[in-house]
């Protein structure tokens, strides 16, 4: 009955109007071609109403508290100390640069978070598909456990496994030192972070970062146009490297032969920058105790390297779970098909397997990057200075300025989202099957 | 036919019992050989693995077995572990837990009132099984619309007349668009019962509300949401979250795909913008920022404004579960529902959305686990969910300093609850694969 | 129908937890409620932290208390609001809560800029820093270099930025949320240096597993007046905070303890000024709006200042803080009340 009634309603929308040319109140409602007019005219009064309700209770709270909507704080200086600045910066500077400090955290561990994941994720997703017993209930304890227990217990839990289980630097101290550095005395694993050797130049030409030396031994120091300079060597060579390629492939198309190469590649990509970092006069400068810490090196700091592994881990277990459905997706016959048509298994698996299983992983993996570089705001919990700690954290806090900071804040979220779910749209575009 | 008789003698009336394959072939050996030691590579990874599997629960396992279960305090603790010859770190002390678990649990919860939150979870539970569980009669569901409503008055307690007359009046607006609107039009009817509807809440829900209780008292000890905390806080904001976003979230679907670009482009940007923000964020949001949007003067509990923010936060997410949903819908579904002649309301309520909700099931089990582990995020704006409440237990005098023994409580909790949820969805997916092919 | 379900509940709810203040005072709004709405600590010793029944207690706690007696002669009708160092202000801007006493120092920026009214000190605290003793340090000038922890969102970490660069040091500040995560990287040796407000250093110390391995350096480095606070532009609310705080400093003066307090409301006594304290001489209630044995019920349920600070954090509790510059002015510290007159 309600169909029939349905059925009715359509007709009388669809073929009445068309007799009578006469316009009546009722078609706002009832015709089709009225309808979506009449429907988005009320919808976008409703939206306009309701954020002119919020415009004018935002600027009645303001009025009320006394304060104004200004972004001049940003340019008061800021008063504190940021552990880790991957820019100069020193508490006279502004707010505004504080954030920028703040900003290049977040992006640093959510980089780093983003490769130990994929890592993490192929490798565990692959062990779980293996034969072995003992390893994919291994792995699947691992993926069970990181899904299901909230990342911020994980992120508390792995910082105070680092303060507790690592020694302090005093442990290295004198003659009955109960700690040692590792790796040829180069790396040195502290509850306060990792030390590691960094490589610097005693042609240096622009040196800035000279650290007091140890002794019997120069400053060396290392700069930004000394890093440009080894970069485009390999820039360099790569792009000569891919004009081999193509010789190659056009010498392999018109003889059939494929001339070896790989004393070239050799040649091109590895000699020069060999040369480079010789007449730079790089040397390796490891860290080494000196008063109350180690000095010297590269420190990256526990908070930075606890919130990293808890990231990296709790998103691996995810992208796993991917990486496995993924190559679960490929049928076994694609398998069994390339296999009867000659192809090694290498080249079965990167030409036939790979191809298939990425178009499923990619996506999933793209939006899990997303979700890390969310969560490294949980950054608060450990401590480490990213932007919620910096812009919506102290900065919030000395000025007051909660609307404007937490504005600035959001939108730098969602300009990342947007860039990344972006990356993840034009990936599926490329990737899409032609279908009917 | 005596040759027949004869042959018949020697032919076999049953099959010959099937051997016992070699010992090497069948059971624990086998399975040995084939799970753990079937290559080289494979035989050193199982050694490897296990002996550090092995190292690891050693290393661990005296620090359990030596751990106190009955004590008052830290100091206690390590005295009675001092008393066994054994050092303040050497055994755990779970005594934290059987101290304090009831806070872990309830929060701040009057603790002669604990039967209140038992019951609403216990009601909800049944409340959603005729929807999780597809055998269970229909008509049940009108259990499950009544369930959050119970659940809310006995959480919070105060007068059953609140709810009561609000459900009264979600009926009213239900039976006036289904008969009224079967005979003017249903686009029409909805505004209006809408119009309606809002207007009674708005005005006339509380002081008819005070006029019945005046009547007729209906109310039991109310509880401020303040005192709410534990595992019933993180239950209350997660489920009060995905039961409210679900309504939310088929709306913004279903605008998602429209025809109409302006209705479709606010869903789009509502969808993006608050999935492009991390939730901390949206919670400082309501933390520091809901009041500003709110008409001057006014303030309500900071409780509310999480759910409420929660709930925006995770309709966007939930949205997109259901469009996934509808996208996976066969077009002949569309097709046939226009065909048959139901208007876009009546095709969405009895085509597309049974179908498509259906379908997104295991999807929003998914939502609910990851929205459950992230209301943890609110202990840092001030609300004592389970690690809130371990920080304000490890700031008293007697606990100060404790931590694994609350985090192992804590986690194993959600442990237990997100995997046996993760199962259940894992679970529903291959039954529905089932279903569909 | 299901579709409006989310929006109608929104509706109710709001009807339902709303408080609309628009043209009420403070007051009013405390005494509709029937309770005062407190912004406390989450979680620090001595200051404001649950019991094992869920009872919030400290010297911050008794504040809240002593304004509920004032207010409604009950100290028990406050709904305690833990509040984060860096959610207060806006709690407090925004009428989430009536006032704050949340171990706040009081500013000149947070007294003019974040429209936060300060009614006096409850406690007088300074900045400090503990180390190990096995550092073998004796001086904050020797800190050069050093790790250290600091809460994050107070006035401690501006203070300490300022200390090093003035004294020409290096260090490197560990930021935590929460002063449990702080003192436990401090203790696990993440920091050689733990700072904060020398009270909290001195209550952490004691909770330690072994107090004497550390030691609090004699450099105070900053003045840290903590007080209890209320919005800015309600100077009755005000009113009351402030003589509600300065009732318990009077009491002490004036000797009127929890015990003697009946005996003394009871009698006219020869000191006219514990009588208009008590309520038995003059209207000094009604002048603030409250009844007039205000200061009695704040007296009898809560006691005085010497008795909150013994009960909480004095020599016999594990802070065992000396009373120091929080003695009263008559015997050599900094507490001192305007006269109830």
């Amino acid at each position: 009955m309600l169909a029939a009634q349905a059925l009715k309603r359509v007709f009388m929308s669809t073929i009445e109007p068309s007799r009578k040319r006469g316009f009546r109140l009722g078609q706002l409602v009832y015709d089709t071609r009225y309808r979506s007019k009449s429907i988005q005219v009320i919808a976008a009064i409703v939206i306009l109403v309701s954020f002119w309700w919020l415009g004018s209770n935002i600027v009645g709270n303001l009025a009320a508290l006394g304060k104004d909507f200004n972004l001049a704080f940003l340019g008061a200086p800021a008063g504190y100390d940021i552990n880790q600045t991957l820019i100069p910066y020193d508490n006279r500077m502004s707010h505004g640069r504080a954030a920028v400090v703040g900003i290049l955290n977040t992006l640093l561990v959510s980089f780093l978070g983003c490769i130990a994941a994929t890592v993490i994720g192929i490798l565990v997703g692959v062990l779980r598909l293996s034969d072995n017993w003992v390893i994919n209930r291994l792995a699947a304890v691992y993926v069970e456990a990181f899904r299901s227990i909230p990342l911020l217990l994980w992120i508390v839990s792995i910082f105070a496994i680092l303060s507790e289980a690592m020694p302090q630097p005093r442990d290295f101290r004198g003659d009955d030192a109960t700690a040692s550095m590792q790796l040829f005395d180069s790396v040195a694993v502290t509850a306060r972070g990792v030390y590691v050797p960094r490589v610097a130049f005693t042609n240096s030409l622009s040196g800035n970062e000279a650290v007091i030396p140890r002794e019997n031994l120069a400053a060396v120091a290392s700069g930004s146009a000394d890093w440009a300079i080894i970069v485009a060597t390999i820039a360099v060579g790569l792009v000569v490297s891919l004009g081999i390629k193509a010789f190659v492939d056009r010498k392999q198309i018109m003889t059939g032969q494929r001339p070896v190469t790989w004393y070239w590649l050799a040649a091109v990509l590895i000699l020069p920058v060999l040369v480079a970092l010789y007449v730079l006069g790089a040397t390796v400068v490891q860290p080494y105790l000196k008063g109350f810490n180690f000095t010297d090196g590269i420190f990256i700091r526990k908070s930075l390297f606890a919130l990293w592994l808890a990231l990296s881990l709790y998103t691996g277990a995810f992208i796993a779970e991917i990486v496995r459905g993924g190559i679960q997706s490929v049928g076994k016959g694609q398998r069994e098909a390339a296999a009867a048509l000659g192809l090694q298994s290498n080249r079965i698996m990167q030409l036939v397997i790979l191809p298939q299983a990425l178009r499923v992983i990619i996506p999933p993996l793209i939006s899990n990057y997303l979700s890390l570089a969310k969560n490294s705001s949980l950054a608060l919990a450990v401590g480490y200075m990213d932007v919620r700690a910096t812009l919506g954290g102290i900065t919030i806090n000395q000025t007051g300025r909660e609307l404007e900071g937490m504005l600035l804040l959001g939108l730098f979220y969602l300009f990342l989202s947007l860039l990344i779910s972006g990356i993840i749209n034009l990936y599926n575009r490329s990737k899409q099957l032609k279908e009917r | 036919m005596p040759g027949n008789q004869l042959s018949q003698a020697f032919v076999r009336t049953g099959m010959l019992d099937a051997k016992q394959p070699p010992a090497g072939e069948t059971g624990l050996i086998l399975w040995i050989r084939k799970n753990l030691l079937s290559s080289w590579l494979n035989i050193i990874l199982t050694v490897l693995v296990a002996y550090a599997a092995l190292r690891l629960a050693l290393g661990l396992w005296p620090w359990f077995s030596n751990s106190v279960w009955q004590a008052s305090s830290l100091a206690d603790c390590r005295t009675i572990l001092a008393e066994q010859g054994l050092g303040p770190t050497d055994g755990a002390c779970f005594a934290v837990v059987t101290d304090r678990w009831h806070q872990l649990i309830f929060g701040f919860y009057p603790t002669d009132l604990y039967w209140r939150p038992i019951l609403a979870m216990i009601l909800f539970l049944g409340g959603i099984a005729p929807i999780l569980f597809f055998s269970l009669p229909r008509s049940l569901l009108i259990f499950s619309c009544l369930a959050p409503f119970v659940c809310f008055w006995l959480l919070w307690g105060g007068t059953a007349w609140l709810p009561l007359l609000i459900v009264a009046g979600l009926a009213g607006g239900y039976a006036l668009t289904r008969f009224v609107g079967a005979v003017i039009s249903p686009t029409l009817t909805g505004l209006v019962t809408l119009a309606l509807l809002i207007g009674f809440f708005w005005f006339g829900l509380m002081p008819l509300v005070g006029l019945m209780e005046a009547g007729l008292s209906l109310s039991i000890r109310p509880v401020a949401s303040r005192e709410f905390g534990g595992f019933m806080l993180a239950a209350t904001i997660g489920l009060s979250a995905i039961v409210l976003s679900l309504p939310l979230g088929v709306l913004l679907a279903l605008a998602r795909q429209s025809d109409l670009p302006l209705i479709k482009w606010s869903a789009i940007i509502f969808i993006e913008v608050v999935r492009g923000v991390p939730l901390i964020v949206w919670l400082f949001t309501a933390q520091l920022l809901l009041n500003y949007f709110l008409p001057p003067g006014t303030s309500f509990d900071l409780t509310l404004r999480v759910i409420i923010m929660v709930t925006l936060f995770a309709a966007a997410y939930i949205a997109e579960v259901i469009r996934g949903g509808l996208v996976a819908l066969p077009k002949g579904q569309h097709e046939g529902a226009v065909s048959l002649g139901l208007s876009y309301w009546q095709s969405r309520r009895l085509i597309i959305l049974p179908q498509a909700l259906k379908i997104s099931i295991p999807g929003i089990v998914n939502e609910f686990i990851g929205l459950f582990k992230d209301t943890t995020l609110v202990v840092f704006i001030g609300l004592l969910d389970p690690i809130g409440v371990t920080r304000a237990i490890r700031a008293t005098p007697e606990w100060n300093g404790v931590y694994w023994e609350l985090f192992i409580f804590v986690g194993l909790l959600f442990y237990v609850v997100c995997y046996a949820m993760a199962r259940y969805s894992l679970h529903l997916e291959n039954l529905l694969r089932r279903d569909n092919y | 129908m299901k579709i409006n379900t989310t929006r109608i509940l929104l509706a109710a709810a709001m009807t339902a937890f709303t408080t609309t203040m628009a043209s009420a005072t403070t007051l009013e709004d405390v005494r509709a409620a029937g309770q005062l709405k407190c912004g406390i600590h989450e979680g620090l010793a001595g200051f404001a932290a649950p019991d094992a029944n869920g009872k919030w207690q400290g010297l911050d706690v008794d504040i809240c208390r002593a304004v509920a007696s004032s207010v409604f002669g009950n100290s028990e009708a406050v709904e305690y609001i833990p509040v984060t160092g860096a959610t207060r202000f806006s709690a407090l801007a925004s009428g989430e809560i009536d006032m704050l006493a949340r171990t706040t120092t009081w500013t000149f920026s947070r007294d003019t800029d974040l429209k936060t009214e300060f009614v006096g000190v409850n406690f007088y605290d300074g900045q400090g820093f503990m180390v190990p003793a096995s550092l073998g340090i004796s001086s904050a000038l020797e800190l050069d270099g050093t790790t250290v922890c600091v809460n994050t969102g107070t006035t401690t970490e501006l203070n300490l930025a300022e200390y090093f660069r003035a004294n020409g040091m290096s260090y490197e500040p560990v930021p935590l949320e929460t002063g449990a995560e702080a003192q436990q990287q401090f203790l696990s040796g993440s920091c050689d240096v733990f700072t904060g407000d020398a009270s909290g250093l001195a209550a952490n110390r004691a909770t330690f597993p072994n107090p004497d391995e550390y030691v609090v350096l004699p450099e105070i480095i900053s003045k840290e007046p903590l007080g209890p606070a209320v919005r800015h532009g309600d100077s009755e609310w005000e009113d009351i905070v402030r003589w509600s705080l300065n009732a318990l400093i009077t009491a002490e003066e004036l000797g009127v303890t929890s015990e003697n307090v009946e005996e003394l409301a009871s009698s006219v006594n020869k000191n006219a000024e514990i009588n208009r304290l008590l309520g038995t001489e003059g209207d000094l209630g009604a002048m603030l709006g409250v009844e007039a044995d205000w200061a009695k019920t704040i007296i009898m349920s809560v006691g005085n200042y010497g008795e909150v600070f013994e009960r909480h954090v004095g020599v016999n509790t594990p802070i065992g803080l000396e009373r120091g510059v929080n003695a009263l002015w008559t015997q050599g510290g900094l507490l001192y009340s305007p006269p109830f007159r």
